[in-house]
């Protein structure tokens, strides 16, 4: 018998132009949460598809209690055990709960009949013992995010799995969700299932992990004990150098103001918020998932539209129907949601970044392809983008270089107001610093920066004011000497109000 | 090690080619006749037309879209532009006395061809982008509604006798090579032209691969919709007036299933259903082979019946083997 329930080991994978994964030993013990730790590319997802049969190593081998396996789709890596809750959920969101915990093995009357009653028994069993108060019959679109990944986990259960992997399952929930999560981890541990928890919050890690395994450019680090690590300890591993400021916020002049918001409401997801952003200043919005702050910028961007109020950019009203219309404002947004409103998957890195920017780049009906390749060069190297060339497919780049891509044509369209939606979710510690000095050097620079973020650190760190909202309205705007995370909270669960703007 | 690894990349990019010319070569040694220039003219003419429906059809599918209305505009185009340049002779035209004089009657025809049908794709297009209505419903319609006005215009009548001039453009040659291949060469440039040197290229693909992303990304989704079906329709314009002129009449029922002759030729040419994946390139060689499939089984004395299983394999497999080459590159 091994001391190992899991062993990977000596992996090797690669892709067109990439080595994601260079000799990558796993070792896990049963019944422990083991942390998998690593920047962006550092090869922690691949690793795992690779384990649970979604792609196919090159080289390397898997031991299961130190028995060799060979797992060639998930359909093996579910009959030896193994079952993993993705970081971008995958469920089919014309069913109900119960239908998608169940898909594919649904309980039979017979041979031909599905047993609906029992399979919501089960369902409603499966949620009760993991304390998930949701309604199987609820059909899955209809679900929160948070909910949508609680029955993801359920499911994970449900196969009775004895190695269950979560990737990123905190980079859509709230802290009271997160809680619940934690509870759920702890007591499946303690059921002996053993635990691959990846996630880019230290905090997280350090409260739930035992051992921590971490990776570096597709290359092995170290796996230790957590309580042999600390935070910074476990970043200089992570980035191979030591990261003195996450928040590098600087102290530049906060000059005219460049956008000005009056009463602006949209339909019920939001109404009557009224502010003003001024040129080298950082405006954060914080509030709880579904408090409206996306709808606001989107709003304001020209997605969803407006059914109430007034907008100025640099002192002359707007109208904003269409984004085209907010980029030639000289509005840039950079999305919530990377995968669906962001990138373009099956184009190139280079037409990713140049997107926005197609009219500069034409000269009568002809497009300039010199100046497009050379601005697309100096913007991979300006923001650090590991790709093997401008032309691989951004969608074989890791989240967090797509995600640079998006900031590159953001930033290509020469803004004046940048507005940012969770700019860092799920990306590494490496990239996340290198994104916040980066949006601190545009605010320097005389731009006005709007900033949503659920990451309390990140909001405190980098925003001069924070404007707060509580369920479609807004509860205040509160100036960065007064913002304490105790002072947020109380503005964001709507128990206190105070519209009055505080500055300084 | 490393040059075996990219010649395998040059075959798996250059596949679509790999395959004409071994289709080529493999017809060729049964039946050298394949080769000779008549031949090979005599293809490229009979393809022509189709080809340039696939070259517009390409561009709704490179934007995730489909327009099956192609085969029924090349018949309401060819039928109106056949009726304004019938011969005064001819005792049932369909504008009797009619008789425009060469030098305005040949540009009227033309025009007024390629007018009709290219406001289907105007139509077309501005369904899709202010209707949000599939293109698969908004094309099928059109497909019905242009057949069903080719027919009440000529009320199923055949349009006859039109004018040697008007029939000089379809029918003749320069230096040897058929107008209608010249055509042809021009709009592939053309296309070719517009997917990648021109914005609106860049826009095609975009929205292709993600029109959500694409509109946040400022891209005017709604005109380059309607810019798009109206290319795909002005391209199936052009076919139906050339189509008169060879044909020397203009017939309601005239490009039946063209649509999807065309769009199985840009399918063999590796343009995605899924969208924002394709190359002129590959529309060209899809084209081709299917025409070298029709031309070399003729040759051979193959059924035509036949002919059309093997046309049929082959777009099935085109496309499993296209899937199977990009999923590899997960």
């Amino acid at each position: 018998m091994s001391d190992y329930i899991l062993e990977m080991i000596d992996v090797m994978k690669g892709f067109p132009g990439v080595k994601a994964l260079n000799g990558v030993t796993l070792k896990v013990k049963p019944g422990t949460v083991h942390a998998l730790m690593g920047e962006n590319g550092a090869g922690k997802s691949t690793l795992m598809k690779c384990l649970i049969g979604m792609y196919e190593m090159n080289s390397g081998k898997i031991l299961i209690s130190g028995e060799e396996v060979h797992i060639k789709d998930t359909i093996s890596a579910l009959s030896q055990g193994i079952s993993m809750i993705h970081q971008e959920l995958n469920v089919v969101t014309e069913r109900t709960v119960a239908e998608n915990v169940w898909l594919g093995r649904e309980p039979m009357k017979n041979r031909i009949m599905v047993d609906h009653k029992r399979m919501v028994k089960d369902t409603v069993e499966l949620l009760k013992k993991l304390e998930m108060e949701i309604n199987p019959n609820e059909l899955m679109r209809n679900l929160t995010v948070a909910k949508t990944q609680m029955v993801e986990i359920a499911k994970a259960v449900s196969f009775n799995a004895d190695i269950v992997i979560m990737d990123e399952p905190t980079s859509a929930l709230t802290t009271s969700e997160a809680e619940q999560l934690f509870k759920i981890i702890k007591s499946l541990k303690e059921k002996g299932v053993t635990i691959i928890y990846i996630s880019h919050k230290m905090d997280e890690i350090f409260r739930i992990c035992d051992e921590i395994t971490v990776l570096r450019d597709g290359q092995f680090v170290m796996t230790d004990d957590a309580s042999n690590l600390d935070i910074n300890k476990l970043i200089s591993l992570m980035v191979g150098r030591e990261l003195k400021e996450m928040f590098p916020k600087i102290e530049c002049e906060i000059s005219e103001p460049i956008l000005k918001v009056e009463n602006l409401s949209s339909g019920k997801d939001f109404r009557d918020v009224s502010f003003d952003l001024h040129r080298g200043e950082i405006l954060g919005f914080a509030g709880l998932v579904g408090a409206g702050r996306t709808e606001i910028v989107e709003c304001l961007f020209g997605i969803r539209p407006k059914t109430e109020g007034k907008v100025w950019v640099k002192g002359e009203e707007v109208d904003i129907k269409e984004p085209y219309n907010a980029l030639e404002k000289g509005i840039a947004l950079l999305t919530e949601d990377r995968k669906k409103t962001g990138i373009i998957p099956v184009l190139s890195v280079k037409d990713n970044i140049i997107l926005s920017n197609l009219g500069r780049y034409t000269k009568g009906i002809k497009l300039n392809h010199k100046k497009i390749n050379s601005d697309a060069e100096e913007y991979i190297k300006k923001l650090n983008v590991k790709t093997a060339d401008h032309d691989t497919m951004i969608q074989n780049l890791s989240g967090g270089n797509q995600q640079k891509v998006l900031v590159a044509r953001a930033l290509l369209t020469e803004p004046d107001i940048l507005i940012v939606d969770e700019p860092t979710r799920g990306i590494d510690v490496g990239a996340k610093a290198e994104i916040h000095t980066l949006i601190t050097k545009l605010a320097a620079q005389g731009k006005g920066v709007i900033m949503i973020s659920s990451e309390m650190p990140e909001v405190l760190g980098m925003s001069d004011r924070i404007l707060t909202m509580h369920e479609g309205r807004m509860t205040g705007i509160i100036g960065r000497k007064d913002a304490t995370q105790e002072v947020i909270m109380k503005y964001i669960t709507g128990s206190v109000e105070n519209m009055e703007v505080s500055y300084e | 090690m490393n040059n075996v690894q990219e010649l395998k990349k040059a075959v798996s990019k250059n596949s679509i080619y790999i395959v004409l010319v071994l289709l080529v070569i493999g017809i060729t040694i049964v039946s050298p006749n394949f080769l000779s220039l008549s031949n090979i003219i005599n293809l490229f003419t009979t393809e022509s037309l189709k080809g340039l429906l696939a070259l517009g059809v390409a561009f709704t599918i490179l934007s995730k879209g489909i327009d099956l209305s192609v085969g029924s505009i090349v018949a309401l185009s060819a039928v109106v532009s056949a009726s304004l340049i019938q011969e005064p002779t001819y005792d049932a035209q369909l504008f009797p006395g009619l008789d425009m004089p060469i030098s305005l009657g040949v540009p009227v025809a033309i025009i007024a061809g390629i007018l009709i049908g290219t406001i289907f794709g105007v139509i077309n297009g501005s369904l899709i982008a202010y209707t949000r209505i599939p293109p698969f419903i908004a094309t099928l319609g059109s497909m019905v509604v242009a057949r069903g006005l080719a027919m009440l215009y000529t009320n199923a009548y055949p349009v006859p006798m039109l004018k040697p001039e008007f029939k000089a453009i379809g029918q003749g040659s320069l230096f040897n090579i058929p107008n209608l291949v010249i055509v042809l060469v021009l709009f592939s440039v053309t296309a070719w032209f517009l997917l990648n040197q021109t914005r609106f290229g860049k826009n095609v693909y975009a929205i292709g691969g993600n029109d959500v992303a694409a509109r946040v990304a400022g891209i005017k989704i709604n005109k380059n919709l309607i810019l798009i079906y109206t290319w795909s329709a002005f391209c199936a314009s052009v076919a139906g007036v050339l189509l008169a002129s060879r044909t020397g009449s203009g017939i309601a029922t005239l490009g039946v299933s063209y649509e999807l002759d065309a769009i199985a030729a840009a399918t063999i040419g590796g343009v995605s259903h899924s969208g924002g994946v394709g190359k002129i390139g590959g529309v060209i060689a899809g084209i081709l082979i299917l025409g070298v499939v029709n031309n070399g089984l003729l040759i051979l004395g193959v059924s035509p019946y036949i002919q059309q299983i093997v046309k049929g394999v082959i777009i099935v497999s085109a496309v499993v083997f296209d899937m199977r080459k990009n999923a590899k590159k997960m």
